[in-house]
C-alpha cells in the first residue's frame, strides 16, 4: 500500500510540471532531463510510462520490409551441428516453442537442403513439361501464374522429423524434436491443369519431379496422387516463396513426405514406372528389424506433439495453465486430441482450435491445474480415417530403431517439481 | 410479329454469349491439351538438355559412352575421394560407399552401395546428377560410367574387367535387390483411444531421456555452433 502510494505521489506531479513546461513552450532538452530522471526509477509499469511511450518511434518505410521485434531474436531456425557433414547438404528446425496458431512465418519455416539454397531469377526460371505427353511444353513463371490459381493450408514435414529419436530419447527440445515441419498457405497452379494442358498419353502412370538446384533432387509421384491435391507453388502466407522454399517455385504434395514437395521445381516427366531414384532408394527407405527396408512410404501419419510447456518452455510455478499443441495427419483432417498428464494411464480430450484443415497443422488445448508434482504430459492425435497415433514403444515392436524416418510417436515430456520439462520416453 | 420475336432472338443471343464465355472455361478444365495455350511446345533439343534421369530398374535413358573399372579409379581419386576415401571408405561424417554387407539386421547397419542400394543404374544417374558434391553435372558421361564402374568393383559386385555401359549397368543385379517392399504396408500399429486406467501404473516407466546428454544445441542466444559427437 505504501509503495503504490509513493509511486503515485512521485509520478503525478513530474507529469503535471512536464505537462505545464510544454505547454509553455519549454525546449526540448527540458523534457528529456525529466523523462529521464522519471525512468531511472524504473517506472514503466502502472503508474509510470516507459520510454516508448515518450518518444515518438520510427515513420513509415523505416523498415520497408518488416521484421519481428528485436526481442524475438532468439526465435529462430536452428541446426543440429553434429548431425549433418556440411551445411549445404542439412536441416534446420522450426521454433514450435515459440509460434502460435497453424500458419508458419516464412522466415521461420524449417530449411531441408540437398545442395545449398539457389538464388534463381525468376526471368530466367523455366518448367519443362516432357516425357509421355501429348504436347510437351516450356514455361514461364509468367505462363505459370496465368493459369487458373489455387490457395490451400498444409503443412511440409521431413520424413526425418524425430528421426533421432528412434533409439533413445536424445535432444531436450521441442524445436529439435519436432522442428522440421511447417504449415502456409500456398499459392499455385493444380498438377492436374498443367497434366490437362501437355495432355497425358495412355500409357502414364508415374511422374517424375526434379529440382534446378545442385542436387537436382528427383522424386517419382504415382499419377493419382498427382491428378488429385498436388499444386505447383509460388505462392507462401501471401508472398512468393523463400529461396529457402525453393523460389520461384516447388511442387507441393499434400501430406506426404517433404521430400517429395520438390523445391526449385524445374521438370516434370511422364513415364510408365517409377524412376528409383537415389533419394527414394538409397535414402527415404526405412529399414526394418528383418533387414528388409520398405520404399514409397509416403504418407505422414497422424501425428501431434505438446508445444506448451515443453523443454524450451517450463512452467513457472504450481497454478492453472493452457497445455497447448499441434497434430496433424497426412491422411486429412484431424479428427480428436488426447492428452495425459500421468504417462498415458488417464486420458482427456482437448479442444480443437478452427479452422480444422485436411493435411494441415490444427491447434488443440486443455485447461491444466499443476499442483507441483511430477507429471508425464502426452498427447495422442487421431485422424478422420479413425488411426491413432502411436507410442514410440508401439512402433519399436514393428519397427525397431533404425527405420530414421516416419516416427510419428507419442511425444512424453516430463515435468519435474520446480517446473523444468524434459524429453523422456516411457517403457 | 418480328418485332416481338426479336427480343427473344436478342435474349438468345445474350444467353448463348454467356455460355460461350463460360464454355471457354468449361473447355480448359476438360483437360484438352493445348487448351490454354501457355507457353512453348519444347523442342526435341531443349528436351535433350535437361532429360538426364536415368531408370533405376532398367537403365532407361542411360546415354552412349562407356568406363572401366581402372580409369574409374583415377577420375574417383581426383573427383571423390577428398569426401569418400580411396576406396569409399568415407571421410568424417560423409557417406561411405562401401563395406556394411551384412550389417542391416545388426544393431548399427551401414547401408551403402554395396549393402543397400537396389539398383546399379540408380548410382549412374545420382553421381551424374549430384556429384561431384561441389561441382555436379561437370563429368562426362564416359567418366561418370568409369566412376560407376569402380564403385561397383570396390564393393565386389563387378569384377576388376567390368565396363559399365548402358547395356551392362542394367544387367548388374546388387546384393540387396530384393530385400525392398515398394507397397506401403501401413498403417501397421493399432493403438486405440483408451481414456481411463490404461495401463498399470506400475508399468510407467522412463526408461530413457535426454536429461544430462550432451546432445541438444542450445535454443535461446545466437547459433550454436557445437561440435560433432
Amino acid at each position: 500500500m505504501g509503495r503504490r502510494v509513493d509511486r503515485g505521489s512521485s509520478a503525478l506531479p513530474l507529469r503535471n510540471s512536464r505537462r505545464s513546461l510544454l505547454r509553455l513552450g519549454a525546449v526540448v532538452a527540458g523534457g528529456a532531463m525529466l523523462g529521464k530522471a522519471e525512468r531511472a526509477a524504473g517506472e514503466t509499469s502502472p503508474p509510470g510510462e516507459p520510454e516508448w511511450s515518450q518518444t515518438i518511434g520510427a515513420g513509415v518505410v523505416d523498415r520497408p520490409y518488416g521484421k519481428p521485434s528485436e526481442f524475438e531474436k532468439d526465435v529462430i531456425r536452428r541446426d543440429v551441428p553434429w548431425l549433418t557433414a556440411s551445411k549445404e547438404s542439412s536441416v534446420s528446425f522450426t521454433p514450435l516453442q515459440s509460434l502460435n496458431g497453424i500458419i508458419t512465418p516464412n522466415g521461420l519455416f524449417f530449411e531441408r537442403f540437398h545442395a545449398g539454397r539457389v538464388d534463381v531469377d525468376p526471368r530466367q526460371h523455366r518448367l519443362l513439361i516432357h516425357g509421355l505427353v501429348e504436347r510437351p511444353l516450356v514455361l514461364t513463371m509468367d505462363d505459370i501464374m496465368r493459369f487458373p490459381s489455387v490457395s490451400r493450408i498444409h503443412f511440409i514435414e521431413c520424413p526425418a522429423n524425430g528421426g533421432m529419436e528412434w533409439r533413445e530419447a536424445q535432444l531436450n527440445s521441442l524445436q529439435f524434436t519436432h522442428g522440421m515441419i511447417g504449415c502456409a498457405e500456398w499459392t499455385g497452379v493444380a498438377l492436374s491443369t498443367l497434366l490437362g494442358e501437355v495432355g497425358l498419353k495412355k500409357e502414364a502412370k508415374w511422374v517424375m519431379v526434379e529440382g534446378a538446384d545442385a542436387a537436382r533432387m528427383n522424386r517419382s509421384l504415382p499419377l493419382a496422387k498427382c491428378l488429385d491435391d498436388c499444386l505447383i507453388v509460388y505462392g507462401q502466407n501471401g508472398e512468393a516463396l523463400r529461396p529457402e522454399q525453393g523460389y520461384p517455385l516447388r511442387i507441393l504434395v499434400p501430406g506426404w513426405e517433404g521430400n517429395v514437395s520438390v523445391k526449385w521445381l524445374r521438370r516434370i516427366k511422364v513415364g510408365d514406372a517409377p524412376w528409383f531414384s537415389r533419394e527414394e532408394t538409397s535414402k527415404y527407405t526405412e529399414l526394418m528389424p528383418d533387414g528388409k527396408a520398405r520404399g514409397f512410404t509416403w504418407v505422414n501419419e497422424a501425428k501431434s506433439v505438446i508445444t506448451f510447456p515443453c523443454p524450451e518452455k517450463p512452467v513457472a510455478a504450481p497454478g492453472l495453465y493452457e497445455i497447448r499443441g499441434l497434430a496433424w495427419s497426412g491422411h486429412g483432417k484431424i479428427k480428436q486430441v488426447d492428452v495425459s498428464c500421468d504417462g498415458g494411464i488417464n486420458w482427456q480430450t482437448t479442444q480443437l482450435h478452427e479452422p480444422i484443415l485436411s493435411k494441415a497443422l490444427t491447434r488443440f488445448a486443455l485447461p491444466w491445474r499443476w499442483d507441483g508434482k511430477p507429471a508425464l504430459l502426452q498427447s495422442r492425435a487421431i485422424d478422420e480415417t479413425g488411426h491413432v497415433q502411436p507410442t514410440i514403444a508401439q512402433l519399436r515392436q514393428v519397427r525397431g530403431t533404425n527405420p530414421i524416418y516416419h516416427n510419428n510417436s507419442i511425444q512424453t515430456w516430463q515435468v519435474k517439481p520446480d517446473g523444468s520439462v524434459f524429453d523422456v520416453q516411457l517403457g | 410479329m418480328s418485332s416481338s420475336a426479336s427480343i427473344p432472338a436478342a435474349t438468345a443471343m445474350s444467353v448463348i454469349m454467356l455460355l460461350g464465355i463460360c464454355l471457354v472455361g468449361i473447355s480448359a478444365n476438360a483437360a484438352s491439351p493445348g487448351a490454354f495455350g501457355y507457353g512453348t511446345v519444347a523442342t526435341p533439343a531443349e528436351i535433350a538438355g535437361w532429360d538426364i534421369d536415368a531408370r533405376g530398374t532398367d537403365g532407361l535413358g542411360l546415354p552412349p559412352g562407356k568406363g572401366d573399372v581402372s580409369h574409374g579409379a583415377d577420375v574417383f581419386i581426383q573427383q571423390c575421394a577428398t569426401c569418400h576415401g580411396t576406396f569409399g571408405e568415407g571421410e568424417g561424417r560423409y557417406p561411405k560407399l562401401e563395406g556394411g554387407v551384412g550389417t542391416l539386421t545388426a544393431d548399427r547397419p551401414e547401408p551403402t552401395v554395396g549393402s543397400y542400394w537396389p539398383f546399379a543404374p540408380t548410382l549412374w544417374d545420382y553421381i551424374n546428377r549430384a556429384m561431384p558434391f561441389s561441382a555436379p553435372h561437370t563429368l562426362s558421361a564416359d567418366d561418370v560410367y568409369a566412376i560407376t564402374a569402380y564403385i561397383l568393383n570396390f564393393n565386389n559386385i563387378v569384377p576388376a574387367d567390368f565396363v559399365a555401359n548402358r547395356d551392362s549397368l542394367p544387367k548388374v543385379k546388387m546384393p540387396n535387390r530384393d530385400n525392398f517392399t515398394w507397397t506401403d504396408p501401413r498403417p501397421d500399429t493399432n493403438n486405440f483411444a483408451c481414456m481411463k486406467n490404461c495401463i498399470d501404473p506400475k508399468a510407467v516407466k522412463i526408461i530413457a531421456t535426454a536429461e544430462g546428454k550432451d546432445l541438444t544445441p542450445r535454443t535461446t542466444g545466437p547459433l550454436d555452433a557445437m561440435k560433432a559427437k
